[in-house]
């Protein structure tokens, strides 16, 4: 198990919380996310034998939210 | 490609804004050809962002408003209403610009609080002095800080003095003298002067990261209401899908349809709770005050009865031994020298002070006593060569059998009626010598306490292991509703309990260790403590950093102040929804007008929670004149 934290761009619309949580929680290996909406950061726990931090930053990225870190 | 877009929204939406007052224009100059297309192409480039997201969002099937918008704009286009379009496009983006800047703003506070965090730092390696990058410097580390300077790490001044500005970890910008073995913060700026220390805890040890890692948390904590208002937009949402496929069944007109389903947009809703609590939060971490998370905001906001430690959080926690008397064939000086041998021992902040007083004298003490047992809470007991001593509190002298002569007993009472602690020393089963030890009241618990009082406050109580004489000095003083002396720590737990029990809602104030059970018993723990200690910051819902009981009124007049705004923010989104839903119904709200009120009503939420960042500003800057004044 390893936790990760994204720094995004400036958040600002609360409803991309939702579509992040969402859709990274439907992930396999991803045991938690927590979007941090006023520091724009992603805490995601996961299991490295399952998922990689590239192909979660790779999912978040695709949704449209560029990883800074 | 689509990052790009993402980069220049801010001038799409400028040239959107534009083709909108073009279009306006030429409506003016009755030219209807210019106008349509002006209308089109608006609707084409501020479209694009929108429409590249709702995309996004539906490749990963999920949820997002992008794609109700998108849907509205595809909508109006087929019905012809190229104004609508024009204009729901660009207010999204403008609106979503506007929001970034406002909520930049309420995240102001944390931001600044980052920004305050040492770059590089000044170290001696290899017998010279070389820069390196923050993350470089290790435990052990000999560290220069010259005037101007941000202290890089934590640690101990080992020489130098320097005037301190610690305002980053405590709140507090009136600067500070800092000299031989006084501990220093990352993030603090040396105002003048010159220092090395060495460093004790560096990188996301220190106490300047711990405290960024917890605002960062604590901004995301969601309250209860927040938590509430999650679980209706979860069930809104789609409730306005469905009701909007109605509006459209039963009106036959899509036109309503869609605007209902764009109006309904739960956007101040969402963000009304939230920004509330990141302005308030971002208050208290400029005032040196931390709160953790909305949970605790809106717990602190309902708390009625006050549970005070004495020692280091009413008073100054800084006691002196203000005299020494002597009983037996044993001289002063000889008592002082063996008590305090005793005292190096131990952990207690009365054995430091007889400790400090020898050393002030300039004793030696260096024979190690054997044979320490600590009796928690009552004193101790160590062998110091041939002789046995009991030292600690009357219960202690009781407990090992100790004889106390009345004119003993008389006098350590006397001592504590004037508001001292009276430590018994023994020697071998007789009393040798009494230790008077003093603390004083913090200057400003007085003014603290009827704030608070006024603020809504009905029950200040006080805990002390401490003496009753002493205790009730000081309960007088401060106009305490009760006060319990002589507690061991696990007392202080039941005390708590017990007021939980019937019912009170209990914030506990405390320092140190000790405290610790009886903060994480209560409804809020508050822990005192300059730079604040690991332990209090861990288990501490609300932890003051400058070690200053005005800080305690402003906080609990803040989480009063963030839970009334929350609440405002609340209603008035709820009442927008419902008003422009309404309306709509009605017929008198269109798409354009309805998005335009949409918005405005995030941005108000927004504003009125950014009205918490100043929140008490003029009392706390007052204040701050007169302690400059007074230095």
């Amino acid at each position: 198990m390893k936790t990760i934290k994204l720094q995004l761009e400036p958040l600002t619309c609360p409803s991309c919380i939702k579509k992040i949580e969402t859709r990274l929680g439907k992930m396999n290996g991803v045991e938690e996310v927590k979007v941090m909406f006023n520091s724009s950061k992603v805490k995601a726990t996961f299991n490295e034998e399952s998922v990689k931090v590239e192909e979660i930053k790779e999912t978040i990225e695709k949704l449209g939210y560029p990883a800074l870190n | 490609m689509l990052l790009k877009i993402n980069k220049f929204k801010n001038h799409i939406t400028a040239i959107a804004g534009f083709l909108l007052v073009l279009a306006l224009v030429t409506h003016f100059m009755d030219l209807t050809v210019l106008k349509q297309a002006a209308l089109l192409i608006t609707t084409v480039i501020a479209g694009i962002p929108i429409f590249i997201k709702a995309f996004q969002a539906l490749r990963m099937k999920v949820f997002s408003i992008e794609l109700l918008v998108a849907i509205a704009v595809i909508g109006a286009l087929f019905i012809g209403e190229y104004v609508e379009s024009a204009v729901v496009t660009f207010l999204f983006l403008f609106g979503d610009y506007l929001e970034a800047r406002t909520l930049q703003k309420t995240r102001s506070s944390l931001k600044e609080l980052i920004d305050m965090a040492p770059q590089e730092a000044v170290v001696w390696r290899g017998g010279e002095e070389v820069t390196v990058e923050i993350d470089k410097v290790e435990v052990g580390d000999h560290v220069i800080i010259r005037s101007g300077g941000k202290v890089p790490v934590d640690g101990s001044v080992i020489s130098g003095q320097a005037s301190l500005n610690e305002a980053a970890v405590t709140g507090e910008s009136v600067p500070k003298m800092k000299s031989k073995d006084d501990k220093v913060f990352s993030g603090t700026i040396v105002d003048s002067g010159y220092m090395e220390i060495i460093a004790e805890k560096v990188g996301d040890d220190t106490t300047f990261a711990k405290i960024i890692e917890l605002m960062e948390e604590a901004q995301d904590s969601k309250s209860k209401t927040e938590k509430f208002l999650d679980k209706f937009a979860n069930v809104y949402t789609p409730a306005v899908v469905i009701l909007s496929v109605l509006v459209y069944l039963i009106t036959r007109d899509l036109h309503i349809a869609i605007t209902f389903l764009v109006v309904a947009c739960p956007g101040a809703l969402v963000i009304g709770a939230p920004v509330s609590n990141v302005a308030g939060i971002g208050n208290g971490a400029k005032n040196g005050v931390l709160v953790k998370g909305g949970e605790v905001m809106d717990k602190f906001s309902k708390v009625d009865t006050i549970v005070f430690d004495k020692t280091g959080t009413l008073t100054k926690g800084k006691p002196e031994v203000t005299d020494i008397k002597v009983f037996g064939e044993y001289e002063e000086e000889d008592v002082l020298r063996l008590v305090a041998q005793a005292e190096t021992v131990s952990e207690h902040h009365l054995g430091r002070t007889i400790v400090k007083k020898a050393n002030e004298k300039g004793m030696e003490l260096s024979i190690k006593p054997t044979n320490v047992e600590v009796m928690k809470g009552n004193g101790i007991h160590v062998t110091i060569g041939v002789n046995h001593l009991s030292i600690g509190n009357k219960k202690l002298m009781d407990a090992d059998g100790i004889h106390i002569k009345d004119e003993v007993s008389a006098y350590a009472i006397e001592r504590e009626k004037l508001g001292n602690t009276a430590i018994f020393a023994a020697i071998d089963g007789k009393i040798v010598g009494i230790f008077s030890i003093a603390d004083q009241i913090r200057e400003d618990a007085v003014e603290a306490l009827t704030r608070m009082r006024k603020n809504g406050i009905k029950k200040m109580i006080m805990l002390t292991g401490d003496n009753k004489h002493t205790a009730e000095l000081v309960a007088k003083k401060l106009g305490l509703d009760e006060f319990h002396a002589e507690l061991l720590p696990e007392n202080k737990v039941e005390w708590v309990k017990k007021l939980k029990e019937e019912g009170h809602v209990v914030a506990m104030a405390g320092d140190g260790i000790n405290d610790a059970p009886a903060i994480a018993t209560a409804d809020i723990g508050l822990a005192m403590g300059e730079g604040g200690t690991d332990v209090s910051m861990e288990t501490a819902d609300v932890v003051l950093m400058a070690d200053k009981l005005m800080q305690f009124s402003h906080a609990y007049s803040l989480s009063k102040a963030t839970i009334r705004n929350m609440k405002q923010n609340t209603f008035f989104a709820v009442g927008t929804v419902f008003v422009l839903l309404a309306g709509v119904l009605a017929g008198s709200v269109h798409l354009a007008s309805g998005m335009f009120i949409h918005e405005a009503s995030v941005l108000l939420v927004i504003l009125n929670a950014m009205r918490l960042i100043r929140f008490n500003h003029r009392n706390i800057e007052r204040e701050r004149q007169v302690q400059v004044a007074e230095v």
